[in-house]
């Protein structure tokens, strides 16, 4: 037998007859295809996220690290330098153990959604990823399944941390509580967003930690966690403006303070820094779904 | 979920997989392009049990990604079910069950959130869901595991998980990227008898990408491909009929020396193998006896047999399937 002519009927024409079974699953009408698409995405999401989470409660060093890390932070630091800080422009009213508790809810937001954007690397590399992909799944529910995953772990630690508040003397209503939930879930949000981003691209968690160091350490420290914009140099000011952290801190501090401490400090008004919050989140989101679909593992 | 029932009439059906003029480059640094695939054309009839034969690198698991629809096609064409792969992936990817080299298991699962989770994937829920996750554990005999987590399973239960996962939606077709890697022989025999076990249950094509010789002669038709191209297909039988007669093995201390005096007293020309010579013949029987008698003290084993398909690759193209040992 001749090697270039392989046995079995390999030249058809290439539009050809379509599997009995297809008709009515794939090209049917009306309501009921729309609702079968928006279950399989609604239930595509929800699966991977539930798994992110899963996954999470199951590695107990995780769950150690992400709690303790901020909560050391926030004692240590906040004891220290504590007593002769006073921050610029509030008249002393306010100690840095409070100034610095938005920040700290912040770092614990960061840390959590960031690393668990490394799942992205470990899925590709151990192979899970793939068997995701070769799913009839839309690309924009697996990036939002493991966005929403790594964004609920950040959003329920710093909820915690919320919950502790009172324990180191800090007093607040509900409506500060509600409201500073829901800052965090934004910022959570923009942040797993962006590490998927980001992790999409890396195919080792070491270079994915380098990268995160590179970037989310100075975002965090120009956010106003560490000290305000008001009293520092320009460039820095120019810097903190563009970060999107600082707009999540703005509006950690409006929700918890009083409108005094805003006024203070120079933020921005609440619904702008929610605006840019959710544009940041909007665009990470639609970046990320766009890679998703260009290069598939 | 369910596959239709085969049809009488099987000759009349499209061929489950249709693959034309298809090539595929990867880009590499510096606009530099690596040819994976250089113009395949073949078509897999449904039910069948389908190899892809070739060496580490000839393009075998490429042809399997873009099956798998994680890779495009730039030049020809694939169809899956009558379906383009290009065009409508996700119709693609519902008739698909594909259990790639490196296992798609969550070992921080247990077996069973495994599978569920993989129904969800595909859509399915509820009742049906859960019948089908219990049927096809009790199917593959892990049962009795199911709540256990995937990381402390043995490589032979892992890959029987990972079967039972990629056919959870009822698949039409599989596809099987080195299935045996990691496996130790009598786990590897399992794997296999599992699968033959499972091709009497359901009506299931099945597309196998592999080094292995001994689990290509297990295929109802193989393609070997080496350097992405196409170079034979048919059963395993009437490719290693074509190479004409037997296979004479010959062990010896020095096989190049030997192989020089067998061509200048015998004038046949073996080839050197994995540190051993190989002969061809119509009538082997009489070329060994005349081995024996010329060559008897060089030789420590003779070996009489019908050729393999490693020894069909090596005729066609003049490489083994398994580098042992690097070519200087």
């Amino acid at each position: 037998m001749n090697a270039s002519t392989p046995r079995g009927p390999a030249h058809r024409p290439r539009h050809g007859t379509e599997h009995p079974t297809e008709n009515g699953t794939e090209y049917g009408t009306g309501r009921s295809d729309a609702a079968r698409r928006r279950a399989v995405f609604l239930l595509a999401t929800w699966s991977l996220m539930a798994r992110e989470m899963l996954r999470f409660v199951r590695q107990r060093n995780r769950v150690i690290g992400a709690i303790g890390t901020p909560l050391l932070f926030w004692v240590l630091l906040g004891a220290g330098i504590g007593r002769s800080f006073r921050p610029p422009g509030l008249g002393g009213s306010m100690g840095f153990m409070e100034y610095f508790f938005p920040g700290t809810l912040l770092l614990v937001v960061l840390f959590t959604a960031i690393f668990a954007s490394i799942s992205v690397i470990e899925d590709r590399n151990a192979g899970f990823l793939q068997g995701v992909l070769v799913a009839p799944v839309p690309r924009l529910a697996i990036v939002l399944g493991k966005v929403l995953g790594g964004a609920g772990l950040g959003f329920g630690q710093g909820l915690l941390l919320v919950l502790l508040g009172p324990l180191a003397g800090l007093s607040y209503g509900i409506g500060q509580f509600l409201g500073a939930a829901l800052v965090m879930a934004l910022t959570a949000m923009a942040l797993s967003a962006f590490g998927f981003l980001l992790a999409w691209r890396t195919d080792s968690v070491q270079g994915f930690h380098a990268v995160m160091n590179l970037l989310m350490v100075p975002m965090w420290l120009l956010s106003g966690a560490f000290f305000p914009a008001s009293g520092a140099a320009l460039w820095v000011r120019v810097v903190m403006a563009a970060n999107p952290l600082s707009y999540s801190m703005a509006a950690l501090r409006h929700v918890l303070y009083p409108p005094m401490v805003s006024e203070g400090l120079g933020d921005p008004p609440l619904w702008a820094a929610l605006l840019v919050l959710l544009a940041f989140t909007g665009a990470a989101l639609a970046l990320a779904a766009l890679q998703a679909r260009r290069a598939s593992g | 979920m369910t596959s239709p029932a085969p049809s009488p009439q099987l000759a009349v059906r499209p061929p489950m997989i249709a693959i034309e003029e298809l090539s595929f480059r990867y880009r590499g640094r510096r606009r530099m392009e690596r040819v994976a695939l250089d113009g395949i054309s073949l078509a897999i009839e449904t039910g069948e049990l389908f190899g892809l034969l070739g060496p580490n690198g000839s393009g075998k698991s490429t042809l399997i990604r873009i099956l798998a629809t994680l890779l495009t096609p730039a030049h020809g064409s694939v169809t899956v079910a009558g379906l383009d792969a290009a065009s409508r992936p996700d119709a693609v990817r519902r008739r698909l069950g594909v259990a790639f080299q490196s296992p798609g298991l969550d070992g921080k699962l247990t077996v069973e959130e495994n599978l569920r989770f993989q129904g969800l994937l595909f859509g399915m829920r509820g009742l049906p869901l859960e019948r089908r996750i219990s049927e096809l554990l009790e199917r593959f005999a892990v049962a009795e595991r199911r709540h256990e987590y995937v990381e402390t399973l043995s490589g032979g239960l892992k890959r029987r998980v990972e079967l039972a996962k990629a056919l959870l939606h009822a698949p039409a077709l599989l596809l099987l990227d080195e299935p045996s890697t990691g496996l130790d022989p009598a786990v590897r025999l399992e794997f296999w008898n599992t699968l033959a076990m499972l091709r009497q249950a359901e009506p299931l094509t099945v597309v196998v990408a592999t080094h292995l010789m001994d689990e290509a002669e297990r295929c109802d038709r193989v393609a070997l491909i080496d350097h992405g191209r196409l170079v034979a297909l048919d059963t395993p039988d009437a490719l290693k009929t074509e190479l004409g007669g037997d296979v004479i093995t010959i062990e010896a201390a020095d096989a190049e020396a030997l192989a020089g005096r067998i061509v200048q007293r015998l004038g046949v020309h073996p080839r050197i193998a994995e540190g051993a010579l190989r002969l061809e013949s119509r009538d082997a029987m009489a070329l060994a006896a005349s081995l024996m008698a010329g060559f008897g003290d060089q030789i420590r084993a003779i070996r009489l047999g019908k050729p393999t398909l490693e020894d069909v690759f090596l005729a066609r193209t003049g490489r083994r399937l398994v580098d042992a040992e690097p070519h200087p």
